[in-house]
C-alpha cells in the first residue's frame, strides 16, 4: 500500500540507504518510539511529521547518535551505526535553534567538524561552503551578530561541509518568519538538489513537508501511521489521524451496503453515498467516508447537482470567509458528533460563483471519485485537535 | 498498525525473534559520583563531622591543662544558657533587627536598579558589591570615624533631639553614638545590605517591566500594582535575601566588639571567649555553639515554611 | 549614543530636573523641592542607600591621607601621604596581607576545582543521591560562620591539637566555606548553557574531552572566573572562621582586628584603599572591555 517506487533511483538495500529496524525508545515508562521500521533511499529526501511530542524529534536523535534506541538497530548501507558514538557517526544535524557555538565566529563554527577530523585545507573548503550559502562576507562575525535566516544558513553549511551520507534536519525552519521559511524551504531543496545527499526533515509544519519532501512518514504517538509521497497521502490518507493532520477532511461514518464491481455503496444516516474500491481500507461493516473541502460544491436545489453525484442534503451555511482565490464555508449539518463532522468544510474556487450568505440552506455534492474510505472503528477527531498546534 | 510499519520496505523480521531480543544494557555512569567525590568528602569531614565533634565536646568536662574527657555533662547546656541567654536574645534581636533595615533600605534599592537602572544596571549594581572587595574590618572602622563624636552624624542628631529620644529608649548611650546598639546595629545592615539587595536584585530583574503597565491599564494605582503584581514576584528574593542576612548576622560578632559596649556583647564574643580565653571553656563553648546552630535552624526552618506556604505576609 | 551616555542615568524619570519640566503653569504649580522628592522617592532612596553603602569606603580612602594624633587614626587631623609612601612600615602589616594573599590563592585554586567538578556533576548527571547532596551543598552557605569555625576549632583540637593549626587548617576551613558558592555560580552558569551545544559538538566529530575542551569550558570559563574571584575574595576578607583556624598564625583581618585593641595605624586603611582601587580597576576594565565589544557588533 506504501510505494518506496515514489522514491526515483532507488534500489533496496542500496548502499547509502538508511534503515531503522524495529527501533523503540523507551524513557521510564514513557515509550516515545514505539516499534518503528523505516528505509530511507540514498539522495531523497524523507520529511518525519508529526506533532510536538509524536517521537519525530527522538527518532532523529537515535539516528544522530545523541540517544540509544532501546530496543532494534540502525543501519546506514551494509553498516550497523547503532552502537556508533554521534562523533564517529558519517551523519549531520542542522539544530532546531541552530546550536551555533556563540563563542566561536562564523567560519570556526564551519570549520568545526573538519578541525576535530584533522582534515586539511580547512581554509579552502571553509570559504568555498561559505560562498555556497552566501555568506563569505561574514566569515569573522559571531553568530549573535547574524539574523535568523543567516544563523540558519550557517547551521546548514556547518553540517554539510561534513559531506555526511544523511544530513538530519531538525525542524530547521521553525525559528524563521512566514516569508523567510518559504524562500529557505527552496533553499534547502536547491541544496539537496545539488549536493545530492539524503535529507531527513523533522517538521510539525504539514505544509512544509509537502513542499519540500519525496517522501513523508506521518507519526503519531511514537508510530508511524502512514508512509509516501504527498499527493498520496493528501488524497488517500490511511487513518483518520492522516486525514486530519494533513490538511482538512469532512467524515461522516456510515455502514457498507453493497460492492458493485469497483464501486462501494454505503449507508450514512439514511443518506447513500458511493465511492470507488480502490480507495476504500474496508469492504464490508462501518466505514468512514471522507471528501477532502475543494472537492465539495454547494448548490441551492437538486437540478444543479450533475447525476451519479454524491450528495449530502439538510445543510445550512453557517460561516463563509471570502479569502480572495475562494471562498470557505462551514455548513452546519443536520446530526451530532458520533456520526461525522457537524460542520462541513467547502472551499469553492473563486470563479464568480455567487456566494451563499450564512443561514442559506445548501446541498452538497461532490463526484464519487473523490470520496475516500476509513476502517469505521476509529476515532474521527484523531488529529483534528493538532492541527491547529501544527499550524502556529 | 504495527502491521501496517512493517510494510514499509524493510522485510518483517518474525515477531517472536524481536520480543526475544532483549533491551539495551544501560551502562551504569560513575562519573557524577567522581567528580562529586572530593567536594562531599571535603564537607563530610569539614563540616558534618566537626558538628558531631562539637556535639560530642559540649557533654564533655576538664581543662586545657589536664585535658577533656567525655562524662556526658548535659549540665554544660544549661549552664551555658543560663549563664549567657542575654546575650542569645541580644544576637537574635540584632540580626532581627539588621534583617528589618536592610529590606527596608535594600529593597527600594534593588527595585530601582532592576526597573530605572536602564542600561547602567551592570554598573549600579558593581558599585553595591564594589565596597565588599574590601577587607569588611577596615570598612567596619570606618564606622567609627564616621560616628565619631565630632562627626556629622552625631551633630546633625543631637541638635535635632534625635539621640535624646534614642538614648531613653536605651538604643544609645548619652550625647554618643558610638560604642551603642544603634552601632552596632548600624555596622550589622552595613555589612550585610548587599546579602539583601544581590537576591532582590535577581528576581526583581526577572519581571517583565510590562506587567507594570498591565497593573496600571488594570485600574491599580502605582503602590497598588507593587503590592499586587511586583511584591509576590519577588518573594523568592525576599525569603533569599532575608535569610542570607538573618543566618551571618545572628553569628556576627565583628559589629559588636568593634563598635559596641560591654552591654552589647553578643553570642558569638561569649562563645570566642569561652573557646579562646578561658582555659575550662572549651565544653560550655561547644554547647553554646550547639544551642546557637540548633535556635538558628529551627528558626530558619520555621520561616522557610511559613514562606513557602506564602503565609508571610 | 554619545547623547545618551551624558546622562548618568537613563530614565528620563530619574535624570529628569525640576528645571526641564514643563513650563506651563499646571506643570510648575506646587514644584518646590519637597515636591520634587515626593515625585523621587525611589530615586531619592537609592541615592541615600548608595551613600550609606560607599561613605565608608570614601572615608577610609580620605583617613589613608591622614597624620593621625596618637595611636588611632579615627578623627581627621592633617593630609600626609607618608602611609602610602611606607605602606609597610608599621609591624608586619605587610607579611599579615602577604599570608592573607597566599591563603587566599590556595583556598581559590582548592574550592574553584573542586566546586567546578561538583558543579558539573550535579547539572548535568541525575542520580538517586542527588537532593541529598543539593542539600549538603546548600548547607555551609545557611550556617553562621561563628558555626563553622567553633566545630572546626573541636574537630582540630580534638584531633591534631592546637599547636598543630596554621596555614593549612586555616585553607582547609576556607576551601569548606568557599565551595558551596562556586557549586552556585557554576551551576548557574551551566543552566544557562543551551545543551544541545554539546550536542552539536559531537554530532561534528568531537569526542567528549574535545567537546569539553573545546565548546563547553570556554562557555562555562566567565562562571568559573567569577567563582575563583569570589571564593578569592571570601577568603582574603574572612575574620570569623580564620580566628578558629589559625592556631599562632596572623592574616591580615586578624591583624586588623587586634589592631582595633591597640593602635589603628593609618597603613591599615592605605592597603585598604589599595585593594578597593585594583578591584574597582578590575570591574571598570571588564565593563569597557564588554560594552566595547558590544559597539562592535
Amino acid at each position: 500500500m506504501v510505494s518506496r517506487a515514489a522514491v526515483p533511483g532507488e534500489s533496496p538495500g542500496a548502499d547509502g540507504d538508511l534503515r531503522l529496524e524495529r527501533v523503540t525508545k523507551r524513557f521510564g515508562s514513557f515509550t516515545a518510539v514505539d516499534d518503528i521500521s523505516l528505509s530511507i533511499p540514498q539522495g531523497s529526501f524523507f520529511a518525519l511529521l508529526g506533532a510536538s511530542g509524536c517521537g519525530k524529534t527522538t527518532t532523529l536523535r537515535m539516528v544522530s547518535g545523541l540517544e540509544d534506541p532501546t530496543q532494534g538497530r540502525i543501519y546506514l548501507g551494509q553498516r550497523e551505526v547503532t552502537d556508533l558514538k554521534p562523533y564517529k557517526r558519517p551523519v549531520n544535524t542542522v539544530f532546531q535553534n541552530y546550536a551555533l557555538f556563540p563563542h566561536l565566529d562564523i567560519f570556526e563554527n564551519v570549520a568545526f567538524g573538519l578541525r576535530r577530523r584533522g582534515v586539511k585545507d580547512v581554509r579552502g573548503q571553509v570559504e568555498q561552503m561559505l560562498e555556497l550559502v552566501e555568506l563569505g562576507h561574514l566569515a569573522r562575525r559571531k553568530p549573535a551578530q547574524l539574523s535568523g535566516g543567516q544563523q540558519q544558513r550557517v547551521a546548514v553549511a556547518r553540517a554539510l561541509i561534513n559531506q555526511p551520507q544523511v544530513l538530519l534536519l531538525d525542524e530547521p525552519l521553525g525559528a524563521l518568519d512566514l516569508k523567510l521559511r518559504r524562500q529557505m524551504q527552496i533553499e534547502l531543496k536547491r541544496i539537496q538538489t545539488e549536493v545530492g545527499l539524503t535529507f531527513v526533515h523533522v517538521t510539525h509544519d504539514q505544509e512544509e513537508a509537502m513542499t519540500m519532501a519525496d517522501t513523508i512518514a506521518v507519526m503519531n504517538a511514537g508510530r508511524i501511521e502512514q508512509l509516501g509521497s504527498p499527493a498520496q497521502l493528501y488524497e488517500n490518507p490511511a487513518s483518520t489521524f492522516v486525514a486530519n493532520f494533513l490538511g482538512q477532511s469532512n467524515l461522516i461514518s456510515g455502514e457498507v451496503t453493497g460492492k458493485d464491481g469497483d464501486v462501494i455503496t454505503l449507508d450514512a444516516q439514511g443518506r447513500r453515498l458511493t465511492l470507488p474500491v480502490a480507495r476504500a481500507r474496508v469492504e464490508a461493516g462501518r466505514i468512514i467516508a471522507g471528501v477532502r473541502p475543494e472537492k465539495v460544491s454547494l448548490a441551492l436545489d437538486e437540478s444543479a447537482i450533475p447525476a451519479g453525484h454524491n450528495v449530502l442534503t439538510g445543510g445550512v451555511v453557517s460561516d463563509a470567509s471570502f479569502i480572495g482565490v475562494s471562498t470557505q464555508y462551514l455548513v452546519k449539518m443536520p446530526w451530532g458528533p458520533e456520526v461525522g463532522c457537524e460542520e462541513m468544510s467547502v472551499f469553492e474556487q473563486n470563479t464568480g460563483r455567487e456566494i451563499h450568505r450564512p443561514g442559506t440552506p445548501v446541498l452538497l455534492h461532490w463526484h464519487p471519485a473523490q470520496t475516500f474510505g476509513l476502517d469505521g472503528s476509529q476515532d474521527l477527531d484523531a488529529g483534528a485537535d493538532l492541527d491547529d498546534e501544527a499550524a502556529a | 498498525m504495527s502491521a501496517q510499519t512493517a510494510n514499509l520496505g524493510v522485510p518483517p523480521a518474525p515477531a517472536a525473534a524481536a520480543e526475544s531480543e532483549p533491551p539495551r544494557r544501560r551502562r551504569r555512569n560513575h562519573l557524577p559520583y567522581l567528580l562529586l567525590a572530593p567536594t562531599l568528602l571535603w564537607l563530610v569531614v569539614f563540616f558534618v563531622v566537626p558538628i558531631f565533634t562539637s556535639v560530642s565536646a559540649s557533654v564533655q568536662e576538664g581543662s586545657l591543662d589536664q585535658g577533656y574527657a567525655l562524662t556526658w555533662r548535659w549540665a554544660n547546656f544549661a549552664d551555658g544558657w543560663n549563664q549567657y541567654n542575654g546575650q542569645f536574645g541580644r544576637s537574635l534581636l540584632f540580626a532581627f533587627l539588621c534583617t528589618v533595615f536592610c529590606l527596608l533600605m535594600g529593597y527600594p534599592l534593588a527595585y530601582f536598579i532592576a526597573f530605572k537602572g536602564g542600561r547602567w544596571k551592570t554598573l549600579l549594581m558593581a558599585l553595591v558589591i564594589v565596597p565588599s572587595f574590601t577587607s569588611f574590618l577596615i570598612r567596619t572602622i570606618a564606622w567609627k570615624t564616621i560616628l565619631s563624636d565630632n562627626g556629622v552624624i552625631v551633630h546633625a542628631l543631637s541638635s535635632l533631639h534625635i539621640l535624646g529620644f534614642t538614648s531613653a529608649i536605651g538604643f544609645t548611650v548619652g550625647n554618643h553614638v558610638l560604642a551603642s546598639p544603634a552601632a552596632v546595629v548600624c555596622g550589622m545592615v552595613y555589612n550585610f545590605l548587599p546579602f539583601t539587595v544581590l537576591p532582590l536584585y535577581t528576581s526583581l530583574e526577572k519581571i517583565d517591566p510590562r506587567l507594570h503597565e498591565a497593573g496600571a491599564d488594570l485600574y491599580c494605582s502605582p503602590l497598588a500594582t507593587w503590592r499586587r503584581v511586583t511584591l509576590p514576584l519577588s518573594m523568592p528574593g525576599v525569603v533569599g535575601g532575608t535569610l542570607l542576612t538573618f543566618i551571618p548576622a545572628v553569628g556576627d560578632y565583628v559589629n559588636a566588639q568593634l563598635l559596641g559596649n560591654p552591654n552589647t556583647i553578643v553570642i558569638g564574643q561569649s562563645i570566642e571567649h569561652e573557646f579562646l580565653q578561658d582555659s575550662t571553656g572549651y565544653p560550655i563553648a561547644s554547647a553554646l555553639s550547639v544551642i546557637l546552630m540548633a535556635a538558628t535552624l529551627a528558626i530558619v526552618l520555621v520561616y522557610v515554611k511559613k514562606a513557602g506556604t506564602e503565609d508571610l505576609l | 549614543m554619545s547623547a545618551a551616555s551624558s546622562s548618568p542615568l537613563s530614565g528620563p524619570r530619574t535624570a529628569a530636573a525640576p528645571a526641564a519640566e514643563p513650563r506651563t503653569a499646571a506643570g510648575r504649580r506646587g514644584r518646590g523641592p519637597v515636591e520634587w522628592i515626593r515625585a523621587h522617592v525611589l530615586a531619592t532612596t537609592s541615592v541615600l542607600v548608595f551613600v550609606f553603602l560607599l561613605a565608608p569606603n570614601v572615608v577610609m580612602f580620605v583617613m589613608s591621607f591622614n597624620a593621625p594624633i596618637g595611636r588611632y587614626n579615627y578623627i581627621w587631623h592633617q593630609f600626609s601621604a607618608d602611609a602610602w609612601r611606607h605602606p609597610c612600615a608599621v609591624g608586619d602589616i605587610c607579611q599579615h596581607m602577604g599570608l592573607s594573599l597566599e591563603i587566599g590563592v590556595v583556598a581559590m585554586i582548592g574550592s574553584t576545582v573542586l566546586g567546578t567538578m561538583a558543579a558539573f556533576a550535579m547539572s548535568r548527571h541525575r542520580f538517586r543521591a542527588r537532593p541529598m547532596v543539593n542539600t549538603l551543598l546548600f548547607l555551609p552557605m545557611a550556617a553562621p560562620e561563628i558555626i563553622m569555625g567553633a566545630t572546626l576549632l573541636t574537630l582540630f583540637f580534638t584531633t591534631i591539637g592546637s599547636g598543630s593549626m596554621g596555614f593549612w587548617t586555616i585553607v582547609i576551613g576556607h576551601i569548606m566555606f568557599c565551595l558551596s558558592y562556586v557549586v552556585v555560580t557554576v551551576k548557574s552558569r551551566l543552566a544557562g548553557m543551551d545543551p544541545t551545544l554539546e550536542n552539536a559538538a559531537q554530532d561534528l566529530y568531537a569526542t567528549p574531552l574535545q567537546t569539553f575542551m573545546k565548546v563547553t569550558l570556554p562557555l562555562v570559563a566567565p562562571g568559573i572566573m567569577a567563582a575563583a574571584l569570589l571564593s578569592f575574595a571570601l577568603s582574603v576578607d574572612d575574620y570569623i572562621v580564620t580566628k578558629y583556624t589559625a592556631g599562632d598564625q596572623i592574616t591580615f583581618p586578624l591583624y586588623v582586628y587586634g589592631a582595633v585593641q591597640r593602635s589603628v595605624p593609618t597603613q591599615i586603611d592605605v592597603i585598604g584603599s589599595m585593594m578597593m582601587l585594583v578591584t574597582m580597576t578590575g570591574i571598570m576594565a571588564m565593563l569597557v572591555v564588554s560594552r566595547v565589544r558590544a559597539r562592535r557588533r
